[in-house]
């Protein structure tokens, strides 16, 4: 590693300023603060620091998305071969190598078209503004593919992902500075932009779409249940579809990282093991799921209100977005008392959203990118609270 | 019986050094200087020249904004320089020492038969009085006000700070003299903070005509603006003074004595200190005379004059402290860390950390060799929740912390920056994945109110 570093140093004055390569001073600096940990020492205050810094952080998040990343690429490799042969019935767990590699080479081109895209807009955008490349995108870059379809064409991965990080991220200063979460933004533009391919209803099962084979969906077919021709029969007929468990476990056709609940809690396990990711966000995101689930079946008054709550948990991409989504610290509420309130209504609205309103067939993403929004608004209020303690104080003082 | 609050937030960093508990004597050092910057805030009025000869408790500047407070020479000698920096800011008064201290014959009262009056200009005449400080604000009190209570701390949890249940130990009659002397200073109550966590020596416990209240929690329980948040916490217009356990008994015994004698007793501590214990030294002294020959030379040093986490850097030619009971002697961290082996990705068995990213969390017991790198690079905030953690006070620290930065005066005062010093924000800063000076951001926005407000 001496060399390595010896390397580093001597080809610093070629990027430093005055330098032959000064304008890729950014670029250097990322690479070089990627591979080792610069020399800075504090100067006062604390002259010891924690050990933990944001590339640590972040990489957590990345190795917790590799269960579902893995099992994603898995899912769309069956659901490919069930295209093909147009067989329903196709054995899960079969055929695993070709599956897995056909998901593999289906998935990792958007893997790489998002980072490269992603990472590319952000090396230019510090290079003008001059600031050093923050670690966000590590993590962003990994969550913009596992929120798509995947059949959804490369160019619009890169589309998305260009206007996620340009005006959900770089507009507002950078890593920490933005709004909303930046891979919703992505998948919300593309929702948005290109609603006959990303709607939730049926999704692409790859390589099959000529012949109009598209896979239902748990949540397409509920949303029939409102509509005069429903391609079920009722709750008995969804719940005889969709078994509980496949659903938990993700043997369904849906987004690429986002089918299996079991995936999702490996990840969640380690995010609330290292601290990384809120408990209370993901604890109050599926409570308030569970609780507007509950109260839908108390009113019942149409099929899809009579669905058993704990569906709304394991299908779509509630875990998915309870563990990754809405735990995101730059959007979520700050204050402890504030995620609590902010968890429970993401879980909660999502449920809303896909129970009583016709057009969006799944309202995770809708409801965290609006929570997104009202975060701000939730601390405010507790923060008021406390700022009301202290003014009570001095009164009776 | 008192009361005891325990605070569940907080972290002691477990570093590698501790004092042994046996004292010797400091040689006596060659220079001394007494640092303007070491009061922070304070504009000085030099009242002596370079080649004039002080004794010990000779006043040598005084506060250009008030001049009753005066600070004197803590030992005696003759000036040898006077240290000018940008704009001919004063930065020291370097005192040449002979070889022994005369004292300036101070006459002060005995405090147990004279007036609040009396007391007071006896304090502030004989040099003492830069040793009380005031919150908020975190400066030399300022003795027109009124102070609603004076606190002191009779414990300190700050990474290998000094015991002063044996610093103080046998010093009963100087430390109850000196809160004798304090409660002429105020009209509220005196109070002592206690260790609740460990039985504490008779000179505390002893103590007579003062609330005292225990607290038990990692550190910063023993940060006395902790303890004033708990007990009596401090509003808009109101002042709390406050004076560390070691300098009630320098107070106390130079009225038993009548000599500026401020003598005391210091922790010498750190990884890189051969054999780390006590020294009995005078303020001021220069830090070779306290560090020189004691330390391991394994690596490039950091002296810093006070703790790890709120203390300044110094060298070997510069000076202790006027406050400080402690130097901690660090490695320096000025090497690049490969990823795989020391960065970011490696498995980190010798990463001290507050969160649980690096398994160390696992070994609630190991102690540290901690370096002065800053691991990691300066980002914007990300994480939310970890400074709550370290940061026992009804405040919420990132969002002072930001009305700090964008300088929102009204929001900080509603979020409550008079109950705080940086020394409260130094575990955070300590913590903060994004690597950002907090201390320094809390002290700009103290200044800053002070500046527009006051």
């Amino acid at each position: 590693m001496k060399f390595l570093e010896k390397q580093l140093k001597k080809l610093e004055p070629t990027f430093s300023k005055g330098g032959k390569l000064e304008k890729l001073h950014y670029v250097y600096d990322a690479l070089a603060t990627f591979a080792f940990t610069p020399a800075t020492t504090t100067s006062r205050g604390a002259h010891i620091r924690d050990s933990v810094d944001l590339k640590r952080t972040m990489f957590i998040v990345v190795l917790a998305l590799i269960p579902a990343l893995i099992f994603g690429m898995y899912n769309t490799g069956h659901w490919h071969f069930v295209a093909e042969s147009g067989n329903w019935n196709l054995p899960y767990w079969d055929n695993m190598l070709d599956k897995f590699l056909y998901g593999l080479m289906k998935v990792l081109p958007m893997i790489v078209v998002s980072y490269g895209v992603g990472l590319g807009i952000e090396f230019i955008f510090c290079n003008i503004k001059g600031h050093p490349i923050h670690e966000g995108f590590l993590v962003s870059g990994m969550l913009i593919p596992l929120v798509m379809p995947v059949e959804v064409p490369l160019w619009m991965v890169g589309v998305a992902t260009a206007f996620a990080v340009l005006i959900g991220k770089e507009v507002f200063g950078g890593t920490g500075m933005n709004i909303v979460n930046i891979a919703l933004t992505a998948r919300a533009f593309l929702f948005f932009a290109y609603p006959t391919k990303m709607s939730g209803d049926t999704v692409w099962m790859g390589g099959k779409e000529a012949d109009g084979f598209s896979g239902a969906t748990f949540l397409g077919d509920a949303q029939s249940l409102l509509s005069d021709s429903p391609t079920v029969d009722g709750v008995t007929g969804i719940m005889d579809k969709y078994a509980p468990m496949d659903a938990f476990l993700g043997m369904v056709p849906g987004s690429i990282g986002e089918t299996s609940t079991l995936a999702c809690l490996i990840g969640a396990a380690l995010l609330i093991a290292t601290g990384v990711g809120s408990l209370r966000i993901i604890l109050s995101f599926a409570l308030g799921g569970l609780a507007f689930g509950l109260l839908f079946n108390a009113i019942g008054v149409n099929d899809y209100m009579n669905i058993p709550a704990y569906m709304h948990l394991i299908v779509g991409g509630f875990a998915f977005g309870a563990v990754f989504m809405a735990t995101d610290p730059v959007t979520a509420a700050q204050t402890s008392t504030g995620k609590i309130w902010y968890g429970f209504f993401g879980g909660g609205i999502a449920v809303l959203i896909r129970v009583l309103n016709p057009a969006y067939p799944e309202g995770v993403m809708l409801s965290i990118l609006f929570m997104n929004i009202m975060a701000p608004l939730i601390d405010h209020y507790v923060i008021q609270a406390n700022i009301n303690r202290r003014l009570k104080r001095l009164k009776v003082a | 019986m008192s009361k005891t609050i325990s605070l569940k937030k907080g972290l002691n960093i477990r570093l590698v050094g501790d004092a042994e508990k046996t004292t010797a004597e400091a040689p006596r050092a060659r220079y001394y200087a007494v640092r303007p910057t070491d009061f922070h805030g304070l504009t000085p009025k030099m009242l002596v020249k370079i080649g004039d000869t002080v004794k010990a408790g000779t006043p040598m500047f005084s506060d250009k904004y008030n001049e009753s407070i005066i600070f004197s020479s803590p030992v005696a000698g003759r000036i040898q320089d006077i240290v000018r920096g940008d704009k001919r800011r004063i930065l020291s008064v370097v005192i040449e020492a002979d070889a022994s201290d005369s004292y300036e014959s101070l006459s002060l009262p005995n405090p147990s038969s004279s007036s609040a009056e009396q007391v007071k200009s006896a304090v502030l005449a004989s040099g003492l009085w830069p040793l009380i400080k005031q919150r908020p604000f975190d400066i030399i009190a300022d003795p027109v006000n009124e102070p609603k209570a004076i606190y002191v701390s009779t414990f300190d949890t700050a990474p290998l700070a000094p015991d002063y249940d044996y610093v103080l130990h046998g010093k009963k009659e100087e430390f109850q003299t000196g809160l004798n002397v304090l409660k002429y200073l105020t009209k509220g109550a005196v109070h002592l903070g206690m260790n609740g966590m460990a039985k504490q020596d008779e000179t505390f416990t002893a103590a007579q005509g003062v609330v005292k209240t225990s607290f038990s929690g990692k550190h910063p329980a023993g940060n006395v603006g902790v303890q004033i948040h708990h007990t009596n916490p401090i509003n808009k217009g109101e002042y709390v003074w406050v004076v560390n356990a070691q300098d009630v008994a320098i107070i106390g015994r130079v009225f038993l004595t009548g000599k500026f004698d401020i003598t005391r007793t210091i922790a010498l501590t750190g990884s890189e200190v051969s054999a780390p214990k006590y020294y009995r030294v005078v303020p001021g002294a220069q830090m070779g005379s306290i560090v020189s020959g004691n330390t391991k030379k394994a690596a490039e040093e950091r002296i810093i004059s006070g703790n790890a986490l709120c203390g300044t850097r110094e060298t070997v030619d510069s000076f202790l402290g006027f406050y400080d009971n402690q130097v901690t002697v660090l490695p320096e961290g000025n090497q690049m860390k490969f990823l795989l082996t020391e960065g970011w990705l490696s498995l980190g068995l010798n990463k001290f950390s507050n969160s649980r990213l690096y398994p160390t969390f696992l070994f609630p017991n190991k102690k540290y060799r901690l370096d002065t790198n800053l691991n990691g690079e300066d980002r914007g905030f990300v994480v939310t929740g970890e400074l709550e953690r370290v940061f026992p006070f009804d405040i919420y620290p990132m969002q002072l912390i930001k009305a700090a930065m964008t300088e929102d005066i009204d929001l900080m005062e509603n979020l409550g920056i008079y109950e705080v010093a940086p020394e409260d924000f130094a575990l955070c800063e300590f913590v903060c994945t994004s690597k950002i000076n907090i201390q320094d951001e809390i002290r700009a926005g103290l200044d800053l109110i002070k500046k527009e407000c006051f």
